[in-house]
């Protein structure tokens, strides 16, 4: 017996479009897992995203797929979920467009609390347009529109989105492909937002200008930088330079939007 | 190892070659852009292969 | 039974003929001069089960209508100028994915945040061409409060019948203006809504021709899983750039609009003493009211005026107004914008008759008086 991931493949769709080595498969397959272990009816999932490599996630999985435009995923996610609330609704997505272009729809999908999970793939650089960077480019690196090293600081992802209200934020990398599903499980049956920051890797777009040789020397980086949340209270400051934390970074109980807008309903209609 | 068979499914390896690098032993190698399995006997079955493997062209199974 | 009457504002019209049609979700974002039909709605919505969310932007609002249409729901934004052209990017989205939505415009001053409070009709164009690409467009452009109203609940029902985002447009001064207003009763105006999928499950495609040029939506949710994407698609709904699908889905979306038949069904327009007129006004929202009256004073002195008033901006009624260009000496355009359907009646009249726009743009409504002017001084 091997794991089923067909299951929920489109027929006829795989290879899919991702270069050689790119993780955004990786973190397909852990999405698979973690939807089959939740038990999700695939009639009742909505897998929402925007623009970009990691965007054309969903059209290759047997959901009701939504492949929107630049930036816009938690917005159309949002519309989804509201108008049906008993709807799973999960946004796959890379880190320029939840991050630039739909900053503004990320940050406030997770102020709203509203019951979704967001799973953003950050490899650092825009892969689909050439390698142009994100807001998650470390400064100082290469990208084909900072020929002489990116001027600009970075965001945290999952910082933002646990200042931004979200109350489920946890962090993975590609790497750590065991931990993808278990944290997207998680998410999944967390009520509210939870946003899966999973790092990721881009050979072409931004390994090679950033003197990876390989792949494999980006997957171990990945390997490298990655701390365990329970490791890291252990561990000096200089200990955890250029380390990034994983695992779940932060959890709260606080009303979900829909149950919220309930209420308004059950106020407005003069229900008890 | 028995009952153990690793399939690689050619048309869909990219020759990314994650699978070779981090089985821990080293129980695949490359061959020219594909991967090939050379000493199943080795398998442990941590799967690491599959987990990692981008493109679903690895299939791990076990009895 | 005597008809519920009652004192409205133009956007609270709205927001009720909205309800009327089964609207049971609305995302919006704030703006002047459109916020009423938002807070209506926000009020009356939830009273029923309907869904109300005000958005963190006007493209989010544009994109929650959309994502709660594919679940069924009648969804319905408003906003005005600048807000409407940050919704064009979706506009078009909901155009080529084909999602039925309804998005009001009320227009006010511009470019740019112009004269938020002050009357424009100068988006009238951003209707038709806002979005990019080639797209058919349907646009109703009402003028009283009664006719916002009964509109609003047309373009639900053309939203649902032809899959597609429809425009009501109309200028601040009917929006904002109270008139008496007569509700309808249930099933005194027509409600249509989608087509359902004829097949199951395993046979349906999102864009399937062989149930004509608008094929039936099946709502997420309802056992029918498929793919909704930006990208030029083939009919199963999964992105291509085969030349012959592409080719024929573009065809074919501007067809369903703009073929013979569906014109005569979307079309609709309101002709005022045009049987005999040898000058033709051609006006539509708050300035087909100045140019009535113009008609009313003209007539009296025995001058043959007549008004066509477009209540279905787009498609545009070309072969009607064709037909008038060869009857009547000129056409007389007035509009609170520099010319913008004024280019449209000379494109379509074709050289028959002098088109002679009356153009204004300071803030204040065109009056009977500019009007009676410009036809004496042709007549």
């Amino acid at each position: 017996m091997a794991y089923d991931y067909e299951k929920y493949i489109r027929p006829g769709k795989l290879p899919h479009i991702w270069c050689p080595g790119c993780g955004h498969g990786i973190v397909m397959k852990g999405l698979i897992r973690a939807i089959d272990s939740c038990g999700l009816d695939k009639n009742n999932t909505a897998l929402v995203s925007g623009i970009g490599c990691a965007s054309r996630l969903p059209g290759y999985l047997d959901f009701c797929t939504l492949h929107t435009a630049h930036g816009r995923a938690a917005a159309f996610a949002t519309g989804v979920k509201m108008a049906k609330p008993e709807m799973n609704v999960i946004v796959m997505g890379g880190d320029g467009d939840g991050t630039a272009i739909g900053g503004n729809h990320f940050i406030h999908a997770c102020r709203r609390n509203i019951d979704m999970t967001y799973v953003i793939m950050n490899n650092l650089i825009y892969g689909m347009t050439g390698g142009q960077f994100s807001p998650c480019t470390p400064t100082g690196d290469k990208a084909s529109t900072t020929p002489y090293g990116n001027p600009d600081p970075t965001f945290d992802i999952s910082k933002l989105a646990i200042g931004a209200g979200a109350t489920f934020v946890a962090r993975t990398t590609a790497f750590h492909a065991t931990q993808i599903d278990k944290l997207i499980a998680e998410g999944i049956k967390h009520k509210g937002m939870a946003i899966i920051e999973v790092l990721d890797d881009c050979p072409t777009t931004y390994g090679r200008r950033n003197k990876f040789r390989s792949v494999i020397d980006m997957m171990k980086r990945l390997k490298d930088i990655a701390v365990p949340v329970a490791a890291a209270g252990k561990m000096t400051a200089e200990q955890l330079e250029g380390k990034v934390l994983t695992g779940v970074l932060y959890k709260e109980d606080k009303p979900e939007y829909c149950e919220q807008y309930a209420k308004v309903i059950a106020k407005a209609s003069g229900a008890k | 190892m028995s009952g153990t068979r690793i399939e690689v499914i050619e048309k869909y390896c990219k020759g990314c070659s994650i699978c070779v690098e981090f089985c821990p032993k080293n129980v695949l190698e490359m061959d020219g852009f594909l991967a090939k399995v050379v000493r199943l006997q080795d398998c442990i079955k941590c799967m690491q292969c599959e987990l990692r493997c981008p493109d679903f062209a690895i299939k791990v199974y076990v009895d | 039974m005597a008809k519920k009457v009652a004192l409205l504002q133009g956007n609270e019209a709205c927001a009720h003929g909205a309800l009327y049609a089964g609207c049971n979700f609305f995302g919006g974002y704030p703006i002047t001069p459109s916020t009423e039909v938002a807070e209506v709605l926000s009020n009356e919505l939830p009273k029923f089960g309907g869904k109300f969310i005000q958005m963190e932007d006007e493209i989010g609002a544009m994109a929650s209508i959309i994502g709660a249409s594919l679940t069924g729901a009648k969804a319905l934004t408003a906003s005005s100028g600048p807000g409407i052209s940050l919704k064009q990017e979706l506009i078009g989205y909901a155009c080529i994915a084909e999602v039925p939505c309804v998005i009001i415009s009320v227009m006010r001053g511009g470019p740019s945040t112009g004269m938020p409070t002050g009357p424009g009709q100068s988006d009238v164009m951003q209707a038709k061409w806002g979005t990019h690409g080639d797209h058919a467009t349907i646009a109703l452009a009402p003028a009283s409060v009664q006719e916002i109203f009964t509109e609003t609940v047309r373009a639900f029902n053309l939203a649902e019948k032809y899959r597609m985002p429809v425009q009501v447009v109309y200028d601040e001064i009917v929006g904002h203006m109270r008139e008496r207003i007569e509700f309808p009763e249930p099933g005194d105006l027509e409600i249509i809504n989608r087509a359902k999928p004829t097949v199951g499950p395993d046979k349906y495609k999102p864009y399937d021709t062989s149930f004509g040029d608008v094929p039936p939506l099946a709502a997420y949710g309802t056992g029918y899983r498929y793919h909704v994407t930006g990208l030029n698609k083939a009919q199963d709904g999964f992105p291509t750039t085969k030349a012959e699908y592409v080719d024929a889905e573009e065809r074919r979306q501007i067809r369903k609009v703009e073929g013979e038949v569906a014109r005569v069904d979307i079309e609709k327009y309101e002709e005022y003493l045009t049987d005999d007129a040898t000058i033709l006004l051609f006006a539509y929202g708050s300035t087909s009211r100045s140019a009535r009256y113009a008609v009313n004073e003209l007539r009296k002195e025995g001058i043959k005026v007549g008004l066509f008033r477009p209540i279905t901006l787009w498609p545009f009624p070309e072969k009607r107004i064709a037909a008038l260009g060869k009857q009547v000496k000129a056409i007389i355009v007035p509009e609170l914008n520099l010319g913008q359907m004024n280019l449209e009646v000379e494109r379509v009249v074709k050289g028959a008759c002098p088109v002679i726009s009356i153009g204004r743009v300071d803030g204040e409504p065109i009056n009977p008086g500019q009007i009676i002017a410009q036809v004496k001084e042709v007549k």
